[in-house]
């Protein structure tokens, strides 16, 4: 990395190189307006806003988006080039751009969602001029349907082509572009399809001005009237980082929080939309069944009823897919007061997932930029982890060569394919298992699918052996965001002694678990927030909060321990659920020393200090394997694919879920037929 | 101008099995994995062949060329000279509109259009053989004013020998590029008869050499 000596206005400073202009004042900690340019999409260079002077060069303004320090010429005497950022040419070039990008900007700012985020609303505040000089017609464009999610205003658009750059290099569809030239330029999808990505509601975030807004947020909200709250998502196992923007007890939007080591700055449709399903299904009140029929009842009398039959002895605790870490500690306290069992009731495996070296591996959501050869065993990431699936795009554009197993989907790139069973892997390990450069910088990214195939003991530790061998990377890609806090706090995943516990027990506390099949006659107490599959076969409801509405920790699939943070009252008389879970340990005699959540917190980290540090991710001893049998299993590996926009209990009380769901449908029968 | 894909469109396109082989050769002009760059000859040999540019003449293009479909959009939708709409079956009337033309008299040649062929320019003639649109400068000023015609350039036109030209492609004769007053090239023209005239012929009139 050669550095190079600029002058920025009158400091002189050193950088890399390779920077432009603009990341180069980025980092001198000067702001340069921009509409176009984004760090995390290709430079187009087209807005003109960034323009600024090269003292030398050329006797114009120069795009700093677009020019590399180190094609800056030195002075006359050899000094460092010189740039200027608020030199008179920069105003003047500054106000024009402004002003030629007003033009045909309509003045409805008043009715327009982007009001008060916006960034040309802002730039025009700073670098405008005061009034218009234009006094011709406007220019209109219009309108198209992109789907459920996204709503159009084209007459906005300054055609800065983000939202173009966006979904064909990160998102990965070839949908959208911009056809014409000239004032007739428009932004299209081709023959106004709809957009086919899990990843389209970022191009809202994107846009500067307000040409592609939120529909489902629609006329709802001005960003100024928002209370925010940074948390974390749990719609699927990667933590992403976002905000909730809510206004009175309403959640009005999610937004992505930028996250380099996570999420970067994007989160999926699903994360993002999810919110309207916060609202309705809700258990807000206690409920038993009588002759059948849910009745309301008072927590004293819910909380009695469930401690007689605790009380019995039997009692299976199974966590559910959206449970934070505070409530399973409680949880799983509780159970070694009473001596009964603990499972996590979304993940059927017979591998033995006892140690986090095995359940989470040792690779790391950013390692994947650096990957050569990624390999995806069992595994849909666009379907299980959006976001991360967009990073394996990264890699793939750079360079990486991404190999699968299983089953075969569009996941936005090119994939080599290993074959679909377990005995197909190892004749690639066999054949690829001398070439040690093969696998340096290499990846498995090991699934749900993988780990719940029959042979899944010996594949995994299969896949550890050639990991540990040659120093690769592993990460098991989790689905659910509460897989690895359950999996630290020991809930057992093992498919028999899942099986049996749940034959035999009498009573299942069941902590928001929907997929759990369970006999007739065992008594179930149903700890949730929504009223789902769950809540319907369940003999009584402890109504919970949701991860909006209470504090909790969540660990995500590479093992980072994540804040997430109470954004909104729970409805009714529902609770945080481990303060349900507490009042419950009372009732039953047993005290725990701790009485608040900070109380909690620090019980449980000095328990599992894996999980105390926010942020962070605790470097884990590897645990060896000893040396495997040849995997010979030739059935294919199971399906294991959850409808992507329905995949848990919020979901499926989402509208827009919902609807996203149908469009989704018949986009694949109009492909089958 | 506002460019869009044509609300009539044919079921399909496929090159002619002359052009066939001549795009499979032009993309061996490019390195491995540029064969996108062939874009824009690809679709010129497409319009060349059919007139104009239909839905499934840009995606036999983009799928020729493996390139998603939206692309060769953009394209077919950036340049004023690929034609998004169907163009006259015999005939597609270039009229340069440009200042040195209109002041030879382009004006004229455009009332003709109007009411030979259509009122409004890009669109059919009643029977569907004849179009025209006016276009910036052809760059033939010194034969000015001058019609294009596929590759055909017909120069010093005035109103009546642009009313022969149109009847004559209406009654399928092939006429003859060039001056319509007998000049050589862009000589003065009261000197054309000390250099002799031009012996024009029609074996290079381009109207149907792309189709088979």
């Amino acid at each position: 990395m050669a550095t190079k000596t600029i002058k920025i206005n009158d400091t002189i400073l050193d950088f890399d190189e390779n920077l432009t202009i603009i990341q180069a004042c980025e980092l001198a900690g000067i702001q340069i307006p921009r509409f176009c340019y984004h760090e995390r999409l290709s430079i187009a260079g087209n807005c003109r806003m960034c323009l600024v002077e090269v003292v030398g060069g050329p006797p114009k303004p120069t795009a700093s988006c677009a020019m590399q320090l180190k094609d800056l010429r030195p002075g006359t005497n050899g000094e460092p080039p010189q740039v200027l950022t608020n030199s008179e040419m920069v105003e003047n070039a500054r106000k024009g751009v402004m002003e030629f990008l007003l033009i045909n900007h309509p003045l409805d700012c008043p009715i327009c969602d982007q009001g008060g985020e916006c960034d040309l609303q802002d730039q025009a505040m700073s670098f405008g001029l005061g009034e218009t000089r234009y006094t011709e017609d406007k220019r209109t464009v219009e309108d198209y349907d992109l789907g459920p999610l996204v709503e159009t205003h084209m007459t906005r658009c300054i055609s800065c082509t983000r939202c173009v750059r966006f979904t064909t290099e990160v998102a990965g569809i070839d949908q959208m572009g911009q056809t014409g030239r000239g004032e007739d330029s428009e932004i299209v999808t081709y023959l106004s399809h709809t957009l086919d990505s899990e990843l389209q509601g970022n191009i809202i975030d994107l846009c500067p001005v307000g040409a592609l807004t939120s529909k489902p947020y629609a006329f709802t909200a001005r960003p100024w009237e928002l209370q925010k709250t940074d948390t974390i998502d749990v719609m699927d196992g990667i933590g992403c980082n976002i905000r909730v923007d809510s206004k009175g007890n309403r959640v009005m939007r999610i937004t992505p929080r930028e996250n380099h080591l996570v999420n970067e700055e994007w989160i999926s449709d699903k994360s993002r939309f999810v919110w309207d399903g916060v609202r309705v299904q809700r258990l807000d009140t206690p409920l038993k069944k009588v002759d059948g029929n849910f009745m309301p009842t008072s927590w004293e009398d819910a909380l009695s009823i469930a401690s007689k039959r605790m009380e019995n002895g039997n009692t299976t605790f199974v966590a559910g897919d959206l449970v934070n870490v505070e409530a399973l500690y409680t949880a799983s306290k509780l159970s070694e007061y009473l001596g009964s069992a603990k499972i996590l009731g979304d993940l059927d495996t017979s591998c033995h997932l006892n140690e986090r070296s095995v359940y989470v591996g040792n690779g790391k959501i950013e390692d994947l930029d650096n990957m050569k050869n990624i390999f995806l065993l069992g595994t849909n990431p666009r379907k299980e982890a959006s976001v991360v699936n967009a990073r394996i795009r990264k890699a793939w554009i750079n360079g990486a060569d991404v190999y699968r197993l299983g089953i075969q989907e569009n996941l936005t790139y090119d994939v080599k394919e290993l074959g679909v069973s377990l005995f197909d892997l190892q004749f690639f390990l066999d054949k690829m298992g001398s070439k040690k450069s093969f696998w340096t910088n290499a990846i498995f990214l090991v699934g749900y699918s993988f780990l719940s195939s029959k042979a899944a003991d010996t594949a995994l530790n299969t896949i550890r052996s050639y990991a540990e061998k040659f120093n690769a990377k592993f990460l098991v890609l989790h689905q659910n965001a509460s897989a690895v806090g359950s999996l630290d706090l020991g809930f057992e995943t093992d498919v028999k002694v899942k099986q049996e516990l749940i034959k035999e027990t009498k009573t299942i506390y069941n902590l928001g678990c929907d997929t759990l099949e369970v006999d007739q006659g065992t008594f179930v107490i149903y700890q949730g927030s929504h009223g789902d599959k769950g809540a319907g076969s369940a003999d009584l409801i402890f109504p919970s909060a949701c991860y909006l509405e209470e504090d909790g920790i969540f660990v995500n699939m590479e093992g980072r321990m994540q804040y997430a943070r109470k954004a909104i009252q729970p409805p009714g008389k529902a609770k945080e659920n481990w303060k349900i879970l507490r009042a419950l340990t009372e009732k039953l005699g047993f005290v725990q020393n701790w009485l608040d959540l900070n109380g909690l917190r620090n019980a449980l980290f000095d328990e599992f200090p894996l999980i105390s540090k926010p942020g962070e991710i605790i470097e884990v001893p590897w645990k060896a394997v000893k040396k495997q049998k040849k995997l010979n299993s030739k059935t294919s590996l199971p399906i294991y694919v959850k409808n992507y926009y329905l995949s848990n209990s919020i979901c499926r009380a989402s509208k827009t879920m919902g609807s996203l769901a149908r469009a989704r449908n018949s986009l694949n029968l109009k492909k089958a037929s | 101008m506002l460019r869009r894909l044509s609300e009539d469109q044919p079921e399909e396109f496929s090159f002619s099995n002359r052009n066939l082989k001549w795009a499979k050769a032009q993309l061996k002009k490019y390195p491995k994995g540029r064969q996108a760059s062939a874009v824009i000859p690809l679709l010129w040999r497409a319009q060349e062949q059919e007139g104009w540019l239909s839905k499934p003449a840009i995606e036999f293009v983009a799928n020729f060329l493996d390139m998603p479909y939206i692309r060769v959009l953009e394209v077919a939708t950036f340049y004023f000279m690929f034609h998004l709409k169907p163009v006259g079956s015999k005939a597609h009337f270039q009229v340069c509109g440009t200042t040195p033309c209109m002041l030879r008299g382009s004006e004229a040649l455009i009332d003709v259009c109007k009411s030979r062929i259509n009122g409004k320019q890009h669109s059919l003639s009643a029977d569907g053989t004849m179009s025209w649109e006016e276009v910036e400068c052809l760059g033939g000023c010194a034969n000015s004013p001058l019609v294009q015609v596929g590759s055909d350039y017909f120069e010093d036109l005035d109103k009546d020998s642009f009313e022969k030209l149109i009847s004559d492609i209406e009654g399928d004769k092939s006429p003859v590029p060039g001056s319509r007053i007998g000049r050589f090239s862009s000589e003065p023209s009261n000197t054309t008869e000390k250099y002799g005239r031009r012996k024009l012929s029609n074996e290079n009139a381009s109207i149907e050499r792309y189709r088979d």
